[in-house]
């Protein structure tokens, strides 16, 4: 516990100053550095509502390049706002060295003390520490690669035209959400190593072929002639990755833009893996750090009811039968996570024992960080939701088969549910089952050079209607015909769509 | 270490107006559609707002491959108060609050319609780029010569009614000041030395004597300063400028018999509206008058101006006529810029179109800024339209005319009125 001796009470009141959010952030961040947590350096900005709604629109970024859609998002939001259906966000943070957490000015005091406590320190030390972010983002280098970004599409937009530009930004953000890696890439192998290892695979496939015709009448066998080497060798999932480097048709200042959508999709792929987690961790954060503070008699009491009074609305969680319902509230989730996790290595029962034996008793802290490091949202929750948990949360699953007439209850919070209800409740934060799988399958590079995308269609879950105007975009993109085929759980193959590329004008 | 505390609120608000500007090119056609729409339930005078549009979801939206509802999905929901496992229940789960809730994580595709706000300068712009208006129109004001007097400080000449008091007195008193000092130092010198020198000598002592004369012509000069000078007179002074009225009034007359349909009656208001938006930048103050005949004429609301629908024939005169009267009664001072337009279909009944040019030439474009008819039909043109013909040809400047068929048919008028007195 941090040391007691009495110290300066920080400044009251609801009007803020640039003097008052000083002393808060000093002492949060002592408080912050007693905990140990690991931060980059921060600042923080103080914006209008309206620099809130821009923000909103770019996606938090400070600078972004200008598209019609982000147009699109500040109307809605203003008018959300405007007519009082919603209101903004009270913190915008942003992954970069140093991190940049905004405050509005319409915030009191307090809100001000819990935005520090939770962007700047909380978010802060997830980025720094997360090995998703970690490996995927650059925070040093991210305000410089978005300002970089936004004046190659400007220029690009002088020399070819708005209409160009746009029409390419359109296809791009249409794959956008299927335009990052999953895994990491192997480095780039020297010609010399890939003409070698393309020999062996030819010579082993050779091999296996030979092998088959060994078994085979010879008529047969003369009618396989040898395949036409496929394209791409492997199944390619990076869509956007795909086009930038194969697409025939693309000029290099297209590459180069989708090169730059795609670098920015891969920058937030960790952000929407981890955002149980994150929202959680930052969550807990303001609320222990600050409660630290009060606890210090640092903190009147009326300061300490209205930050407690936020921190209950944000960690609301409605039951499924309510008006307000829509989903699990990932702050809720998270913050009850992180808390839970304390609470097994301070307070262990008998069945936290039996289900976490290796962290039951153990530092708090030592624990915090591994999890912090190692983890994203699906196998943070498949490893640390403890069944105590899931009671709080009476947690239950809902089986929802449209060849079935009725929904079915497979698990509820008891002693037989707890696994398949973990188990279901991390696979529902897996990215990978969220989003449907669609992998570039074939060129056809002796014929008409068109392009087959496959679904894999995992639990019979269909496409969205929009995936022809998708396929529009790609047609674009790609200059020759685009298919999408679905592949079946059984292993049957349908066509879903066909779009032929308009013809290109050749600037 | 202190924080870093950057204060952004001073820097440019706009950052998304470039964004903002891009969407609404994008979507022009949709919105210029809702923007018709909106343009049928506003009052004419009503363009000073910006205007709340909703265009449709699905044009606008981004789409991308998602997963849909169908096939399989297993969901963990909150708050269980009834189930065990195994359960079966009806779809939807939570009776049927019907938030799409249930079968997918993703959001489903934003299908309902997308309601912003426009600003002013946007509806107009659109309102105007319907019409096909050049920018150069749209900025472009008539100046009206009328001259205001203003004031200007103040002058040394001018007429006894324009004397500033205040400041030619102040004047006087400088100068009065100014002038008199010196004597009034030597005058205070000198009654200093006199009584000095009178507890020494006695009256009629020859020193005393000459002290004494030297002060009463100190006196004597003193007292001769005028209290005030003609060099003091400051007058208010005020300067013409040149200043457009300040108050126009504009009379709309419509035909609203029975051949006058909704479509047409549409087109008559957005020229009304046109006609409004370009006196109102122009004039402070605008009344307008709704003058609505078949065959008699009243003065009604905006309202039933627009959504009543009367039968019959048409006599136009009595609208005319109408008109007349009530600028006579109210619009008679000369302080008021006469702006006049006509919307009809072309029915009259011939005996009364030659009175209505009679009325016209006689009566009402001598009080008129200007009158504009526009005929709203895509039939022949009938003897109203001839007669007023002769009008054109007569007060040319003064009077145009105008057949309409669609909206964009609004433009020529408008730039017979502009040219006017570019």
């Amino acid at each position: 516990m941090p040391p007691t001796k009495r110290r300066r009470p920080l400044p009251e009141g609801s009007e803020w100053s640039v003097p008052a959010i000083e002393q808060y952030d000093a002492a949060i961040g002592e408080t912050a550095r007693h905990y140990e947590l690991d931060c980059y350096p921060h600042q923080l900005e103080i914006i209008s509502s309206e620099q809130m709604m821009d923000a909103y629109a770019s996606i938090g970024m400070p600078v972004y390049y200008h598209h019609w859609s982000f147009g699109k998002h500040f109307l809605s939001t203003e008018n959300r706002y405007k007519r009082g259906q919603m209101g903004l966000a009270y913190e915008i943070v942003i992954n970069s060295d140093p991190c940049i957490a905004y405050l509005m000015e319409e915030n009191t005091l307090p809100m001000q003390a819990l935005v520090i406590a939770h962007a700047a320190y909380g978010h802060n030390s997830f980025f720094k520490g997360n090995h998703l972010f970690k490996q995927w983002t650059s925070a040093d280098a991210i305000i410089d690669y978005l300002v970089f970004a936004r004046s190659y599409i400007a220029q690009c937009e002088e020399r070819y035209g708005e209409e160009a530009v746009e029409r390419l930004i359109d296809a791009c953000h249409a794959l956008s959400n299927l335009g990052v890696d999953r895994y990491k890439r192997s480095p780039r192998l020297s010609l010399e190593k890939e003409t070698l290892r393309q020999k062996e695979r030819e010579a082993y496939l050779q091999a296996q072929v030979n092998d088959l015709w060994r078994t085979l009448p010879p008529a047969l066998a003369k009618e396989t002639a040898p395949e036409e080497k496929r394209f791409p060798e492997e199944p390619e999932e990076n869509l956007l990755y795909f086009i930038e480097k194969n697409a025939p048709l693309l000029e290099p200042w297209q590459r180069e833009i989708v090169r730059i959508i795609r670098k920015i999709a891969q920058y937030f792929y960790p952000q929407r893996q981890t955002q149980v987690m994150n929202e959680g961790w930052a969550t807990y954060w303001h609320f222990t750090l600050l409660n630290t503070l009060y606890d210090e008699g640092r903190l009147a009491d009326g300061f300490m009811l209205e930050v407690l009074q936020s921190h209950t609305n944000v960690i609301y969680q409605p039951p499924y039968n309510s008006n307000w319902y829509s989903g699990i509230n990932p702050y809720a989730l998270g913050f009850a996570m992180w808390r839970d996790i304390r609470r097994i290595c301070e307070a262990p029962t008998a069945e936290d024992r039996a289900w976490f034996p290796d962290i039951a008793g153990s530092n708090w802290r030592d624990t915090f960080d591994f999890a912090l490091r190692n983890f994203k949202d699906e196998s943070f929750i498949a490893q640390y939701l403890s069944p105590q948990l899931m009671r709080d949360f009476r947690f239950f699953t809902v089986l929802d088969d449209d060849e079935r007439d009725r929904l079915r209850i497979d698990a509820i919070h008891d002693e037989r549910g707890y696994r398949e209800l973990r188990q279901t409740l991390a696979d529902q934060y897996n990215l990978g089952s969220r989003e449907p799988n669609i992998q570039v399958w074939n060129v056809d590079f002796a014929g008409d050079r068109s392009l087959t995308l496959r679904l894999f269609a995992y639990q019979r879950r269909p496409l969205q209607e929009s995936h022809a105007a998708v396929l529009d975009h790609l047609a674009y993109l790609w200059g020759f015909t685009v298919r999408l085929e679905q592949q079946n759980d059984d292993g049957s193959i349908s066509l879903l769509g066909e779009q032929q590329a308009e013809k290109r004008r050749r600037a | 270490m202190t924080v870093r505390i950057i204060d952004r609120r001073f820097d440019s608000r706009n950052k998304s107006s470039v964004n903002r500007s891009r969407f609404i090119r994008r979507f022009k056609g949709q919105i210029r559609k809702a923007v018709a729409e909106a343009i049928g339930k506003r009052g004419i005078r009503d363009l000073d707002n910006g205007e709340k549009v909703s265009i449709p979801g699905k044009d606008i939206a981004e789409p991308q491959f998602t997963l849909g509802k169908g096939g399989v999905w297993e969901q963990v929901h909150p708050g269980n108060d009834r189930f065990t496992q195994g359960d079966e229940v009806e779809r939807p789960l939570g009776g049927g609050k019907g938030q799409g809730k249930g079968a997918a994580s993703n959001e489903g595709e934003g299908m309902d319609d997308f309601a912003f706000t426009l600003t002013r300068e946007e509806f107009l712009d659109i309102f105007f780029d319907e019409l096909a208006l050049p920018n150069l129109v749209k900025r472009q004001l008539a100046r009206v010569e009328e001259y205001k007097r203003v004031r200007a400080g103040y002058t040394s000449t001018g007429v006894p009614t324009n004397i500033s008091l205040t400041r030619t007195m102040r004047g006087a008193a400088g100068r009065r000041i100014a002038i008199g000092g010196p004597y009034a130092a030597k005058l205070r010198e000198l009654e200093e030395a006199l009584d000095k020198l009178l507890l020494s000598q006695r009256e009629g002592d020859p020193e005393v004597e000459a002290l004494k004369r030297e002060i009463a012509k100190l006196r004597a000069k003193i007292g001769a300063i005028p209290f005030i000078d003609s060099f003091d007179l400051r007058y208010n002074n005020r300067v013409r400028i040149p200043q457009p009225t300040t108050q126009a009034v504009m009379f709309c007359v419509m035909d609203v018999s029975g051949s006058m349909d909704e479509g047409k009656k549409n087109v008559a208001k957005r020229f009304f509206m046109l006609l409004y938006l370009f006196l109102s930048r122009n004039y402070e103050k605008i009344d307008v008058v709704f003058i609505r005949h078949h065959t008699t004429a009243e003065e009604v609301d905006e309202d039933a101006f627009f959504h009543s629908r009367e039968t019959g024939g048409t006599v136009v005169s009595s609208a005319l006529e109408l008109m007349r009267d009530i600028v006579r009664t109210r619009y008679a001072s000369g302080n008021w810029n006469i702006y006049g337009a006509q919307a009809s279909d072309g029915d009259n009944w011939n005996d009364d179109s030659p009175k209505c040019r009679e009325l016209l030439s006689e009566s009402i474009l001598p009080a008129c800024q200007y009158f504009a008819y526009i005929e709203v039909t895509e039939a022949e043109p009938q003897n109203l339209w001839q007669e007023y013909e002769r009008l054109a040809a007569s007060h040319s400047g003064h009077f145009a005319m105008q057949r309409i068929a669609t909206v964009t048919d609004i433009y020529p008028v408008f730039r017979e009125l502009f040219r006017k007195r570019a």
